[in-house]
Formats: structure tokens, C-alpha cells, sequence
């Protein structure tokens, strides 16, 4: 096994003991109130919780657009930031060329920054 | 011998490298757990002395028995599924908040050369699987089909992606000093890098105001006060969690608290030196370095509790501003502050290509 990927093994490990934990955690308490009899589920037990009311309306309702805005945001500057991790660490390499054009990708990635932030994109009033 | 290799002699070689590495994951996934469990105490134990209360002393000496009566009680709670919900989705939303939060532990360095997983990109695993912890939030808010989780679910991930782009660009700025993605190098680049005796990046002018955005960052990430407005208990009752009872309950709870202490030992490793003592001094090296970690995670978990027991929970659109128009700014400005720096004075010069 080549010795790069040979470390990711145990992480692969690691989730299936995560997702073994976690399996562990949620059954072992259903089995145990079931077998002790604490599980005595009813219709009002079952009810979604709305300060005891039943529920008026659908849940999954409107919700405010300004959510879904922050999402794509967040996909443009994290790939941003996930763009700047090669070049951080590569920087004594590539030398003033590669900080030149970094700091030109920036710049742009800056205006786009200050046209989200002149229509009001990041106002939460 | 190697660790690995005393259970190959024995097991072969497949099934030898799979036991010692089963061993070596619960030897961290445990003693995590258990740091839950004592987090959550010593929280308390905090935010009571502050406020002039007692605070958990019962179960136990000083009460210290008392997480773990709690979690046998929810243990043995009935686990409730609503009806209205989506119940594969609804189950399986606190298993990923949980894996994900244990995983990241992988990657992290608790001395010299004692990490799980020496990733190459370390510190790109860590960023990776926090962004995926958004999934397990907005899964549970979702499947609840219920008002307040669904509300809780969406300012929760609308909060948690807001905070990564900014703390994005906070690692970089560690990491251009560093030259490394690797968690073991960040540390080992730390030793004697300010004045030639002390060890840390928080003694870096340049840093420091990193640092504190970090553990700003860091409290919003985790949810905790006073960003916690997910679970604002005032307006959402509990957030996302709302219709969670039983352990699917316990391990958003458990999730929670091993970021917050996950967070606490990054901050270690990216400010404050990580398994190195913060002055360079032979006679401080006595003390082995598993314990000036220990030491500098529990001085962070400190400051979480402190400020979860001092300052107001912000408004909604405080927190976005904070998130979008100062720190998003300012840490991207910090970038071209940080790499010019390092480039024009040449500090790279050093650096052999």
C-alpha cells in the first residue's frame, strides 16, 4: 500500500467504530425500554411539540429566502478559502508570481464581497 | 518493537494491523467521552461558581459522578420517534453530529508523534469534516416535521456555514507561517519562533488577533454562548433537538461537547503550541508533553465556560453581521496583511524549495 494512503486507513477504521458507537447508543436504549416496559408510546406522545396545541400548519412551510442567500455565499467563500490552503502552503515556492496572482484572484473575490454587501445580500435587519 | 507490530507477531499481518488499530482508536474515542462527561461537570461547576451557586454536588465527591447519572438516566428513557417525522433521516441525524465529531480527533497530535492519522493535509481533514457537521443539524431539524426544530435547524447551519468561511481563512494564516498543512508541523513549527525562547503563535503580534477571531470563531461554530442561538431557549425552546428524547438526545449532547473540547485542543495546536511547553526552557521539557496539551486544552475549555457564564446571548442579525461584515473582512484582509509580510521581508528565504 502506498505509504500516503496507508494513513487514511485508520481513519476509515475510526468511522466505522463512530457509526458502531453511535449505532450502540441509540439501539441499546430502544431494546432496554423495550424489554423494561417503559416504552408506551401514544398518540399524544407521538404529536410533534407545539406548546401542547396541535399543530396549525405545516411545519415545512415558507421560510425566510435569506437562508438559502447565506448558503450559496458560503459555497462561493469556502471554496475561496479552500482555494487559498495549496497556495499558503506553497507560497515559498511559487515566490512573489504566485502572491501577485493570489492577490489578484482576492481583489476580484473582494468586489464580489462588496456587490453582495451593496444590494443588501448580508443585511439582516 | 512497534505497537502495531506486537499484535502482527501474534494476529498476522492483516489482522494484527486491525486489532492494534481498533485498540489505538478506543484509546482515543473513550478517553474523549470521558472528557465529555467531565467537560460537562466542570461547565457547570464554572458557570455555578460565577453566579455564587453551588452548582452539581451530589452524585459522587463534589458531585463529579453527576454526567454520568444523567446519561444513565437518558439511557434508560424511552426513545420517542413523532409520528409526523421522518424516522430513518430523524435516527440517523445524531449518529452523523456523533461520528463526525469523534473523527476529527484522528488527525489531532497529542505529542511528539503520538496522532492516529499523520495526514499530509491535516488540517484540510479538519476543516472538511466540520463544514459536514452542518448535515447532521439541518437533517434533524428537517426530519423533525416539527416548528422549532425546523426554525433551530436552519439559524443553526445558516450559523455554523457563516463561521467556517471566516475561520477558513484564520488556518491560513497560521498555516502560511507553518508552510504545512500537517497538524504535527504546525506545532513543531512553533518552537522558538518568538524571540527565539517563547513557543506559540499567540505571541506573534501578527497572530494574536487571529487567535482571538479563532476563539470567537470557535464559540460560534460549537454553538455555544452567546452565539447560541440555535437552542435560544427563550424563543426556539431547544432548537434542533426539540423532539430528540433517549440517547439519540445524548449524542447531539455528546457531539456538542467533544467539538467544544475538539475546538479547544486546535486552538492549542494552531496558537498555543500544542504539546510544547510556551517558553522554551530545557528544565520545562521534563514535563512530558501529553500534559502541557492536557494543560492548554483545559485552560481553552476554561475560557468557554467563562464567557458562557459573562457575556449576553447576541440577536440573530448581530450575529450574521459579526460573521459576514466583520470577520469575512477582516480575516481576508488578514490573509493579504499575513502573506505579504511573510513575503516581503523574507521570511521564505529560509524555507529550502
Amino acid at each position: 500500500m502506498p505509504e500516503v494512503a496507508s494513513q487514511y486507513l485508520p481513519i476509515l477504521l475510526f468511522i466505522g467504530v463512530g457509526i458502531a458507537f453511535s449505532l450502540i447508543f441509540v439501539g441499546a436504549p430502544v431494546l432496554v425500554s423495550g424489554l423494561v416496559g417503559t416504552a408506551k408510546p401514544d398518540a399524544a406522545k407521538l404529536a410533534e411539540y407545539e406548546s401542547g396545541f396541535p399543530a396549525f400548519s405545516d411545519s415545512r412551510g415558507q421560510f425566510d429566502v435569506r437562508f438559502y442567500l447565506v448558503a450559496i455565499l458560503f459555497i462561493v467563500f469556502d471554496l475561496e478559502a479552500a482555494f487559498l490552503f495549496p497556495w499558503a502552503i506553497s507560497l515559498h515556492w511559487t515566490g512573489q508570481a504566485g502572491w501577485w496572482a493570489m492577490m489578484e484572484f482576492l481583489a476580484e473575490l473582494a468586489i464580489g464581497l462588496v456587490y453582495a454587501w451593496k444590494i443588501g445580500a448580508l443585511d439582516w435587519e | 518493537m512497534t505497537y502495531t507490530g506486537f499484535f502482527q507477531q501474534y494476529l498476522g499481518q492483516d489482522w494484527g494491523y486491525f486489532v492494534a488499530t481498533i485498540t489505538l482508536i478506543l484509546l482515543i474515542a473513550l478517553p474523549v467521552m470521558l472528557g465529555v462527561a467531565l467537560a460537562v461537570y466542570f461547565d457547570r461547576k464554572i458557570w455555578a461558581a460565577m453566579q455564587m451557586r453551588r452548582g452539581p454536588n451530589v452524585v459522587g465527591p463534589f458531585g463529579i459522578l453527576q454526567t454520568f447519572a444523567d446519561a444513565a438516566k437518558l439511557f434508560l428513557k424511552e426513545t420517542i420517534v413523532p409520528s409526523g417525522a421522518n424516522k430513518g433521516v430523524f435516527i440517523i441525524a445524531p449518529m452523523i453530529t456523533f461520528t463526525l465529531a469523534l473523527i476529527v480527533w484522528a488527525v489531532m497530535p497529542f505529542d511528539a508523534g503520538v496522532v492516529l492519522a499523520d495526514l499530509n493535509v491535516g488540517l484540510l481533514y479538519i476543516f472538511a469534516v466540520s463544514s459536514m457537521g452542518v448535515y447532521g443539524i439541518i437533517m434533524s431539524g428537517w426530519a423533525s416535521n416539527s416548528k422549532y426544530p425546523f426554525l433551530g435547524g436552519l439559524r443553526s447551519a445558516a450559523q455554523m456555514v457563516s463561521y467556517e468561511v471566516s475561520m477558513g481563512f484564520i488556518l491560513v494564516t497560521v498555516m502560511l507561517y507553518a508552510q504545512s498543512l500537517n497538524l504535527s508541523t504546525i506545532v513543531l513549527s512553533q518552537q522558538g519562533n518568538i524571540l527565539g525562547f517563547l513557543n506559540g503563535n499567540i505571541f506573534n503580534p501578527l497572530l494574536f488577533p487571529m487567535f482571538v477571531m479563532f476563539f470567537i470563531t470557535a464559540l460560534a461554530e460549537t454553538n455555544r454562548p452567546p452565539f447560541d442561538l440555535p437552542e435560544a431557549e427563550a424563543e426556539l425552546v431547544a432548537g434542533y433537538q426539540v423532539e430528540y428524547s433517549s440517547m439519540a438526545f445524548a449524542l447531539f449532547f455528546l457531539g456538542e461537547y467533544a467539538n467544544i473540547l475538539f475546538m479547544c485542543a486546535l486552538t492549542s495546536v494552531l496558537f498555543l503550541g500544542g504539546w510544547l511547553p510556551p517558553v522554551d526552557w530545557a528544565p520545562l521539557y521534563v514535563v512530558p508533553g501529553f500534559v502541557w496539551m492536557l494543560a492548554k486544552m483545559a485552560l481553552m475549555f476554561f475560557l468557554f465556560a467563562w464567557v458562557k457564564a459573562t457575556v449576553p446571548r447576541y440577536r440573530y442579525d448581530q450575529l450574521m453581521r459579526l460573521g459576514w461584515k466583520i470577520f469575512l473582512p477582516l480575516s481576508l484582509f488578514w490573509v493579504v496583511v499575513v502573506s505579504g509580510w511573510l513575503m516581503f521581508t523574507g521570511h521564505f528565504a529560509s524555507i529550502p524549495r
